[in-house]
């Protein structure tokens, strides 16, 4: 469904990605994994266009990406969540999540203003949508307050919803449970197989071994901007050369 | 030939003060990162402590200039200190819009202490011009060039060979440089706004005697300055100066050449064209 | 739920279309209490004021820059309508349409380039392009009658009915500015709007849900530009007289100081605003001493205790509390 082929990103000389490629599988979740640093984020970014590959192409079912803009690619059916947060503080949450859906609103600056009939009917359906999406993240009760004093966990799960919301083909996850209790993410990790089963496509970059582990279907390795292996979880977990670079350094941390 | 030295000499003196003004912008976008609305009243200040100094005060000339700057540094840091500090906001829209706000209550301040009366300060010495290349030069325009370069130097001196200027230059390029060497960058700021206040100050004392004084003389002064900054590159030093330069000839050449109704409007063409063109001005990086 | 909790929901859910009805009717039976021209006439004035810092206050709010350049698409419609119509002897409606386009136009090919710039440098574009405008209007004579100021604006009629006092003149400004704030709620409250709310609060999260960010942004400058625009042609027809100096950048700055007071992106703010700054040198004497301290002052003092501007930040506070005391609440029970 996503191909990403030979794609590489230096930030002032320094190389952040290199020669990367790998295939995102329809249906599946690809974990991509790596330490700090291994620049995740910024394949991330180069997929969604807010950075602009150096050099590779990313195709979305059969689509080129590369030279596209950040709102068009969404508008393809891809939709993400940050690694630091960004919801909009000042939007209630019911609004924070149906920004998500702002491609299935109308965009005539003109037609708002009017709010014929047809409008108001669109966005009936819109706030219903949402409000499912609120239900399944366990947000309803708060729906109508400002999303800026939400807690953590919470904002973690509005941001997950609000990318959900609009069903897109692909959903990209920056580190959807950093930073978050056991308890917490837990319950993300129930969501992230409801999804699963539900068909969707996911790539996810992940710190948390365990929650890979158990919902990878397929794994990338990243390392200082080099993809070093690609596998099933089990294949990953014999890997001398991910071990060495990855997991090794993990557990002398721990 | 002596009318085109003539236009010549007339933009360089109004560049020099462009220049001085440009320089004030820079040193607080560098530091700061924001646009200091308040420059173009320090330009004001300047000229008005130098009328209250030598009329009132009847200071003879230098000590008198020396006054006025130093007064307008001293209003500048206060300004930082009490005006600007306690919003502790880094967005950068806010602080610009701050900074208009502490512009419209100084030119207030201004307009309450000298009234909105249009006054003449004397010149540094007495208008009898002189016979420069056949074209004629009022000596009040070489104290404007001598000084600019005296305060482009002393510049110089203080970012190349202070160790305070050298770190304010480390903060200019890399703000969390400035954590490192471990300067305190509440006193940065307060430096650099002395330096943008002594800077604006000085155009207002050396300018005003040759336009008149009022209380929003430094708006299109300061306007002009920033001009000037963007056209040579908002931040770059020497682009300040080369900004002030080329600005201040492209007007008195436009003004003598084409039509003087215009010339006020020549600043603002060229920083739009310069916007539109070339964000980053001549130096910019 | 009891009866009373019944109502409190129901004026929730159309608190916006209640507030409109409430407001129109006020304003409705407003000359029939108040018959004084004079405060007539300083409520037009509001009128006029309010449909140009409608679309700044959505300017500034929503694409996150600030124009201190508005009082040139105002004077283009003030001027506009007044040379087209007695120059060229075009009627006024027309007129007014014709000039709100073109200023939309000029808008957009000005706001290309120059929604391309950041913050600051946003700010000194568009007062450099005021001061263009107000320069050329002072020496440009022959056609904009230069400082002495363009007189002779016909009024605006509807059939044999002129708009020539000031009950008359409050009906048609208010009438404009009721409707122009009923539009830009609409606009806030729609999908679109989001994505605008949505530009403001963080652009990169804002593209990535599908905002075109470039795109919205000139079409929001467009709008207050247009708006602007219409202002000043109902200004000019107005007073009949205008002269440059209702549009320098003194001008222009006042028009942002209101937005801020309101609000940036706060369309009820706007109301707020507006009044405050027009009716301040009515109720304090000493105001023309001491004009730009309040000025200053206000615009300093709000953004540092409430960045969002009063109104917003205000209304942000009270939503918070209540919140809170709610939650509060029910965790006691
Ligand atoms: N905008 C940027 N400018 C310069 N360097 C960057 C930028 N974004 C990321 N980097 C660098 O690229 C590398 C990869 O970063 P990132 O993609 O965030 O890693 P990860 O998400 O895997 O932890 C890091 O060394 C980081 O410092
Ligand atoms: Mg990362």
């Amino acid at each position: 469904m996503l191909q990403i082929d030979k794609v590489s990103k230096h930030f002032g000389g320094l190389p952040a990605l290199s020669q990367v490629s790998f295939e995102v599988t329809e249906g599946q979740v690809t974990a991509l994994i790596g330490p700090n640093g291994a620049g995740k984020s910024t394949l991330i970014n180069c997929i969604t266009g807010i950075l602009e590959p150096g050099a590779g192409r990313i195709a979305f079912r059969r689509q080129e990406l590369t030279g596209l803009k950040p709102h068009q690619i969404s508008r393809l059916g891809i939709a993400r969540t940050f690694q630091n947060l960004k919801i909009f503080p000042r939007l209630s949450v019911l609004d924070n999540v149906l920004t998500g859906l702002t491609g299935k609103g109308g965009g005539s600056l003109l037609m708002a203003m009017l709010r014929l009939p047809y409008l108001r009917h669109r966005e009936r359906q819109l706030k219903l949508l949402a409000l499912n999406a609120l239900d399944r993240f366990a947000l309803t009760d708060k729906a109508d307050w400002p999303a800026g004093i939400l807690a953590y966990g919470d904002k973690k799960r509005l941001e997950l919803a609000r990318a959900c919301v609009s069903e897109p083909y692909l959903l990209l996850l920056d580190e959807p449970v950093a930073g978050l209790n056991a308890e917490e993410t837990a319950d993300i990790a129930e969501q992230l197989r409801i999804l699963r089963s539900a068909g969707h496509t996911m790539l996810l970059v992940e710190h948390d071994m365990e929650l890979v582990m158990t919902i990878a279907d397929q794994v990338v390795v990243l390392d200082s901007g080099r993809c070093i292996a690609t596998g099933t979880p089990d294949d990953i977990r014999r890997n001398p050369l991910v071990l060495e670079a990855y997991l090794g350094s993990m557990e002398a941390t721990a | 030939m002596s009318d085109l030295l003539q236009f010549i000499f007339s933009g360089l003196t109004n560049g020099s003060i462009y220049a001085l003004i440009a320089l004030g912008f820079c040193v607080v976008n560098n530091t700061m990162g924001i646009l200091n609305f308040i420059q173009v009243d320090f330009v004001t200040l300047g000229g008005m402590l130098m009328f209250t100094a030598v009329l009132s005060l009847s200071l003879p000339m230098i000590p008198g200039l020396l006054l006025a700057v130093v007064g307008v540094a001293l209003v500048a840091m206060l300004v930082e200190r009490f005006g600007l500090r306690p919003a502790r906001s880094d967005n950068h829209l806010i602080l610009v819009f701050i900074t208009i706000g502490l512009s419209i209550i100084l030119r207030g301040v201004i307009k309450l202490i000298w009234g909105k009366n249009r006054m003449a300060v004397p010149p540094l010495t007495p208008d009898h011009p002189v016979e420069i290349m056949g074209a004629s030069v009022l000596p009040q325009a070489l104290w404007i060039l001598l000084l600019t370069l005296v305060a482009i130097a002393l510049l110089s001196w203080f970012f190349y060979r202070t160790s305070l200027g050298l770190s304010m230059r480390a903060v200019a390029s890399n703000p969390t440089a400035a954590a490192v060497v471990g300067i305190p960058a509440g006193r940065i700021r307060l430096t650099s706004y002395a330096i943008a206040g002594a800077l604006g100050g000085l155009a207002g004392v050396l300018m005003t005697p040759i336009t008149t004084l009022n209380y929003d003389v430094g708006v299109l002064l300061g306007l002009k300055g920033f001009a000037a900054a963007i056209l040579g590159g908002f931040g770059s030093f020497p682009g300040a100066v080369i900004g002030g330069v080329i600005l201040g000839l492209l007007e008195s050449l436009s003004a003598g050449y084409l039509s003087s109704a215009y010339k006020d409007v020549v600043a603002f063409v060229v920083l739009l064209l310069v916007l539109f063109v070339r964000p980053k001005g001549l130096l910019g990086k | 739920m009891t009866g009373k909790e019944k109502l409190l929901y129901f004026l929730y859910l159309h608190r916006t279309g209640l507030t409109v009805t409430v407001l129109s009717l006020a304003l409705l039976l407003y000359p029939l209490y108040q018959s004084n021209p004079y405060t007539l006439g300083l409520s037009n004035l509001i009128a006029i004021n309010v449909i140009v810092v409608l679309g700044l206050a959505l300017f500034i709010g929503f694409a996150g820059q600030i124009s201190l350049g508005h009082a040139t698409f105002f004077g283009m419609g003030a001027y506009g309508s007044a040379i087209t119509t007695v120059t060229f002897g075009l009627p006024p409606w027309p007129a007014m349409v014709l000039v709100a386009t073109l200023v939309g136009l000029f808008a957009w090919i000005i706001g290309v380039p120059i929604l391309r710039l950041s913050g600051h440098y946003l700010a000194m574009a568009t007062l450099g392009m005021n001061f263009v405008f107000h320069t050329v209007l002072l020496q440009w004579d022959q056609v904009t009658g230069g400082p002495s100021g363009f007189a002779g604006i016909p009024l605006l009629t509807l059939g044999s009915f002129a708009f020539d006092d000031e009950v008359r003149l409050h009906y048609l400004l208010w009438g404009f500015a009721l409707l122009f704030l009923l539009l830009c709620l609409n606009l806030v409250r729609s999908g679109v709007g989001r994505g605008l709310a949505a530009l403001a609060g963080e652009e990169t999260a804002a593209a990535a849900l599908g905002v075109n960010t470039q795109v919205a942004k000139l079409k929001v400058f467009i709008l207050s530009a247009v708006l602007a625009a219409i202002a000043g042609s109902l200004f000019a027809h107005t007073y009949s007289y205008i002269s440059p100096d209702s549009f320098d950048i003194f001008v222009a700055t006042d028009f942002v100081i209101m937005v801020v007071i309101g609000g940036m992106g706060s369309v009820w703010g706007v109301l707020f605003g507006t009044g405050t700054i027009t009716l301040l040198p009515e109720w304090v004497d000493f105001f023309e001493t001491y004009k730009d301290f309040v000025h200053g002052g206000i615009l300093v003092l709000v953004l540092i205790f409430l960045p969002q501007g009063l109104v917003a930040g205000l209304v942000d506070m009270v939503r918070v509390r209540m919140v809170l005391r709610r939650q509060k609440y029910a965790s006691d029970r």
